[in-house]
C-alpha cells in the first residue's frame, strides 16, 4: 500500500508519507489514511480501510434468518437499531409479512432514541478532534440517559438487538413513557444550550465554514446519503420519501445545508444538520408516544423462517443515511447473500478526490463531519 | 415524473434493444438482463437520458451461483429528481468473470466495484484502481464465493482455535490433581433427635467504631 502511493507521488523531495492512523484518536475506530503531503497541505490522502473487516455479509450466508439479527448490530454500533431495522424490514418483505401497527410504532421510537445518540456521539466526537473537548462530556452524559432508558427497553446498551423478524422483542416497561418524556424535555433544552456551547463557537465554526465543500452533483455522484447528502443540498430523506413502517404518520422536517455559515456542503452544514436532525428525532419520539397504538408488538411469524426464493431490497435512514440490504433467498433457512450497503462505506470513498489542497488538520474536520464509522465501513 | 420500470424498460430497449433482455418479474420487483459487455454504455444512457436521469448508484453488488456457473453483478439504481429506480442485472462467466466499469458513469461505483472484486474476484475492466479493499493485498482467494474454503490461517495466524472449553476442562482437572485428597469425611451424627439449629449466616461485617 505505501509503496503503491509512492510510486504516484511526482517526488519533489519536500513531501512527506504520513500514516495517519490505524491508531490515531480522530479516525473514529480503526482507519489508516497515507497522506501525501508537503508542509501542512495535502497532496492526497489516500484511505486503506478493512481493518475492522469481520466477514458478516459471510456469516449471514452462514447462520439462519434469525439467528443473523445480533450481528446486524455489530454492523454498526453506534447506531445498531438501523442496522436491526433494516435487515428485518428486508427479511418481512421476502416472507410478506406485516408487521403490527404498535410494533412500527415502537421501531420508529427505538430508532430515533437510537439516532439521537448516534448524533451526539458523532458532534460530541466532532467537536473533541478539533479540540474542544468539553461537549463530548456533555453529549455522552446525555447518552448515558439514553442508553438507560434502551437498556429498559431491550436490555442493552450498544448492541441493542432490539428488533425482530415480524415486530420487536419487548413491549414498553411500565413508566417508561414518562422517563422518556422527561428526557426528552431536558434535551430539548439542552439542544438550545449545545448552540449556545460549541455550534456557533468563533473558532469552531472557523474551523468547519467553507471546508471541504461537496457540491450537490458531486455528492449524487458519489453516492453520498443521509446528512451528508442533506448537507450538501439535496433535499432527499427516506423517511418521508420512501416511508417504511410508522413514519408516514408522523409530521417532522427535514433539514437541508443551505449554508448555515460558509457555504453549502461545506463542514458546518454536515455537522449543523445533525443538531437539527436530534431536534427533528425528539418531536418524532414525542408524537410517536403520544399516539402509540395498542395490540401485539410481534406478528406471527412461521417457527421456521423459509422465504420462498427471492430477493428483497430494503432501504433505512440510518443515523449515518441510507442503509440498504439486499438479501437473496433461495428456499431454505438460511440467506443465500446479503449485501449490506452502509453510508459510511460510501462517504470514505469521496475522501481520497476531497483531499488535495486541504491541510492535514481539514482531513481531521472532514473525517468526523462525514461521520464515518470503521465497523460500518468494513463490515 | 416517476416512471414505472417497464416505462423505463421500454426506453431502453427502444434505444439499446440489442444489450438488454426483456424485463424480468422477479417475486419481488422486475429487473432487467443486461449483456455483460454493454453494461456501461446501458448505465451511460440510464444515466443522462432525458426523463430517466438515474443519477443514484444505489448499490453494486454480486451473487454467485455455481450452479449456472455465473456471478450475477446486480445494479441498484435510483433517481433522485424522479424517484424511481430500476434493478438491472450482467451475468459474467463464473470461470473468468469479467465486466466493464461503471466507475465513469457514477463515482459511487468505484469503491463498490473494489468491494464486488474483493470478495468475488469480478475483474471490472477499465476500472483504474480495481485493488482488495477490505481484504489484505496478498489475501488468496474470493471468499464471498460459494466454493471459497479458508486457506487455514494467514501468514502463521491460524484461523482455528481449540475450544476454550477445552483448555479450561484441562486446567480444573490439572488443579484437581495437585489438591490433597480430601480427609474422610467424620461420621453422620445420629439423627434421632432434631439437630438444634446450627448458627447461620455469616459472621456479622466488621464496624469501624
Amino acid at each position: 500500500m505505501e509503496k503503491l502511493v509512492l510510486r504516484r507521488m511526482a517526488r519533489t523531495g519536500e513531501e512527506m508519507l504520513l500514516n495517519f492512523g490505524p491508531q490515531h484518536p480522530a479516525t473514529h475506530g480503526v482507519l489508516n489514511f497515507l497522506v501525501d503531503t508537503d508542509g501542512e497541505v495535502m497532496r492526497r490522502a489516500v484511505p486503506d480501510v478493512g481493518y475492522l473487516h469481520r466477514s458478516i455479509e459471510k456469516i449471514g450466508e452462514l447462520v439462519g434468518y434469525p439467528g443473523f439479527m445480533p450481528y446486524t448490530d455489530r454492523v454498526d454500533y453506534v447506531a445498531a437499531m438501523f442496522a436491526n431495522e433494516g435487515y428485518a424490514l428486508a427479511v418481512e418483505r421476502l416472507l410478506g409479512l406485516e408487521v403490527p401497527p404498535r410494533a412500527r410504532w415502537l421501531r420508529a421510537i427505538s430508532c430515533e432514541l437510537c439516532r439521537i445518540a448516534s448524533h451526539l456521539i458523532s458532534t460530541g466526537t466532532m467537536a473533541a478532534d478539533l479540540g474542544a473537548y468539553t461537549p463530548l462530556l456533555h453529549a455522552v452524559r446525555e447518552r448515558e440517559t439514553l442508553n438507560d432508558l434502551i437498556e429498559a427497553l431491550c436490555g442493552a446498551r450498544l448492541t441493542y438487538c432490539y428488533h425482530r423478524i415480524g415486530g420487536v422483542a419487548f413491549d414498553l416497561p411500565s413508566g417508561w413513557r414518562d422517563r422518556a418524556l422527561a428526557f426528552l424535555d431536558h434535551f430539548d433544552t439542552l439542544l438550545v444550550e449545545w448552540d449556545r456551547l460549541i455550534s456557533f463557537n468563533h473558532i469552531f465554526v472557523k474551523r468547519l465554514a467553507g471546508v471541504a465543500v461537496i457540491d450537490r452533483g458531486r455528492a449524487i455522484d458519489y453516492g453520498l446519503v443521509g446528512p451528508n447528502l442533506r448537507g450538501s443540498g439535496v433535499d432527499w430523506d427516506i423517511r418521508r420519501d420512501a416511508p417504511y413502517g410508522a413514519y408516514p404518520a408522523f409530521r417532522f422536517d427535514v433539514p437541508v445545508g443551505r449554508g448555515f455559515r460558509g457555504r453549502t456542503g461545506d463542514c458546518f452544514d454536515r455537522y449543523y444538520l445533525r443538531v437539527l436532525e436530534m431536534g427533528q428525532s425528539s418531536r418524532i419520539v414525542r408524537e410517536a408516544l403520544e399516539t402509540l397504538p395498542d395490540g401485539p408488538f410481534m406478528a406471527k411469524v412461521p417457527r421456521k423462517i423459509k422465504p420462498e426464493p427471492g430477493e428483497a431490497f430494503s432501504r433505512v435512514e440510518s443515523a449515518r443515511g441510507e442503509m440498504a440490504y439486499y438479501v437473496v433467498s433461495d428456499g431454505t433457512d438460511k440467506a443465500y447473500r446479503v449485501h449490506i450497503r452502509t453510508g459510511s462505506f460510501m462517504a470514505m470513498g469521496i475522501i481520497e478526490d476531497l483531499s488535495p489542497g486541504l491541510m492535514v488538520a481539514d482531513l481531521v474536520a472532514l473525517i468526523a463531519s462525514l461521520d464515518v464509522v470503521a465497523p460500518e465501513i468494513d463490515r | 415524473m416517476a416512471l414505472t420500470e417497464s416505462q423505463i424498460h421500454e426506453r431502453l430497449a427502444a434505444r439499446l434493444g440489442d444489450a438488454v433482455g426483456p424485463l424480468t418479474a422477479a417475486r419481488l420487483g422486475p429487473f432487467v438482463p443486461v449483456k455483460a459487455e454493454r453494461i456501461a454504455e446501458v448505465a451511460r444512457f440510464l444515466k443522462v437520458a432525458p426523463g430517466i436521469e438515474l443519477d443514484h448508484c444505489d448499490d453494486l453488488t454480486a451473487v454467485d451461483w455455481p450452479k449456472r456457473s455465473v456471478i450475477e453483478v446486480v445494479y441498484h439504481l435510483f433517481s433522485y429528481r424522479y424517484r424511481h429506480g430500476l434493478v438491472l442485472k450482467v451475468e459474467a462467466d463464473r470461470k473468468d468473470p469479467a465486466v466493464p466499469s461503471v466507475q465513469g458513469v457514477w463515482k459511487a461505483a468505484n469503491w463498490l466495484e473494489r468491494e464486488c472484486y474483493d470478495l468475488f474476484g469480478v475483474a471490472f475492466t477499465g476500472h483504474p484502481d480495481l485493488r482488495r479493499i477490505l481484504l489484505p493485498d496478498d489475501w488468496e482467494g474470493w471468499p464471498l464465493r460459494k466454493d471459497y474454503r479458508e486457506a487455514g490461517g494467514y501468514h502463521g495466524i491460524s484461523n482455528e482455535r481449540e475450544n476454550p472449553l477445552v483448555e479450561l476442562r484441562r486446567l480444573d482437572e490439572q488443579r484437581r490433581s495437585l489438591r490433597p485428597p480430601p480427609a474422610t469425611p467424620p461420621a453422620a451424627p445420629p439423627t434421632s433427635s432434631p439437630a438444634p439449629p446450627a448458627p447461620s449466616g455469616p459472621p456479622a461485617p466488621h464496624r469501624e467504631p
